[in-house]
């Protein structure tokens, strides 16, 4: 005599939510979700084999020397003056030096640059930020030398993004940012230059 | 009457069988956007600290090299001067070159990769430069040097 059909009993399925918890909770702790962070720099080519002299010709009024020695000292040079300095007044220094807004002789040169959407312009682009360092200098201090000069740059391209466009340098288009990046190029250099002719 | 006061019903069971469907979700939710950590730190090092930071946007082209003195446990056999850490190995500076090699290998766009340098603040620049000359002749341009945001 078969019986009636019992129904199959429903798999209890209260628990999964906590084990899938735990699951969770473990995949928590163990990964991680810091936001790696750091200052973004572009390294030069490497020298041609066949280059005998990697350095470039640059003359001595386009150059601002940094010299950070195994102290962790600067030593801050230009035509205008040089002297040891603080990392405190380095922005300033790179940001005057990058602007020459008085054309003066012994800042970088000036000439006339056609740039699209600003036009002509009368730019410093030739100039260079010279960062030399000791092989005992502590990292920290060039480190916060780069974070200063990176910010001299990221200021007066603000400005001049303020000045022309009306807004802060990162709310610009692509190609507005390429023009002002055009204006103030960013030219860090950790290779030892040549100069030339020191007066002009 | 017409309306026959209902009897009495007990509160209705709340259907939980998507709850675990719902936990997945997240689980798999934390395990798309958080990365392992991959290695074991033998080096300690304390980043410096600036303001014109940017992130890592794409974990993926990301290779890191650490730099610093040997953690605490493994200062008796290795002494207490910098070294520089590869994967999970201590390694030479010269070493860089085969462990950029290695790393560009698994890389879909490897024009874009980029090098995280984690240095101890009181590292000596000595060695940073040697790295640096290295990732030069290995072609590894784009380089970061890892910090945390100075408030």
């Amino acid at each position: 005599m078969a019986k009636t059909k019992k129904k199959m009993p429903g798999l209890n399925t209260t628990s999964t939510a906590d084990i899938s918890f735990m699951l969770l909770i473990f995949f928590l702790v163990t990964t991680s979700m810091d936001t790696d962070m750091g200052l973004a720099r572009r390294l030069p080519k490497p020298p041609e084999p066949d280059q005998e002299d990697a350095t470039m010709d640059i003359k001595s009024r386009n150059i601002l020397f940094v010299r950070i020695n195994a102290a962790g000292q600067l030593w801050i040079k230009d035509e205008m003056n040089s002297g040891f300095g603080d990392i405190k007044e380095l922005r300033q220094r790179a940001k005057d030096f990058i602007k020459n807004e008085q054309n003066l002789s012994k800042w970088p040169e000036k000439h006339v640059k056609n740039i699209d959407l600003l036009g002509q312009c009368f730019v410093t682009d030739k100039h260079v930020i010279s960062v030399q360092t000791d092989r005992g200098t502590p990292y920290n201090m060039y480190f916060q030398v780069q974070n200063e000069l990176v910010a001299a740059y990221n200021e007066i391209r603000n400005e001049l993004a303020k000045q022309k466009f009306g807004r802060e340098f990162q709310y610009l288009t692509k190609e507005e940012k390429d023009a002002v990046k055009k204006y103030y190029p960013q030219n860090i250099s950790e290779a030892e230059p040549k100069k030339y002719g020191g007066e002009q | 009457m017409a309306f026959k006061k209902k009897e009495k019903r007990g509160m209705p069971e709340m259907n939980t069988s998507s709850l675990p469907d719902l936990i997945f979700t997240i689980l798999f939710f934390f395990m798309m956007v958080t990365t392992m950590r991959e290695v074991t730190l033998k080096v300690k090092f304390t980043i410096p600290q600036g303001t014109e930071l940017e992130k890592l946007e794409k974990k993926s082209v990301v290779s890191f090299i650490y730099v610093g003195p040997p953690t605490d446990n493994l200062r008796a056999q290795m002494g207490s001067s910098t070294r520089i850490q590869l994967n999970d190995r201590y390694a030479e500076a010269r070493e860089v070159m085969d462990f950029i090699a290695a790393e560009r290998k698994g890389m879909t766009n490897q024009a874009e990769q980029i090098i995280s340098i984690k240095a101890d603040q009181q590292t000596q620049m000595g060695y940073i430069t040697d790295i640096k000359e290295v990732l030069r002749k290995s072609w590894a341009l784009r380089i970061n040097y890892s910090a945390s945001r100075r408030n």
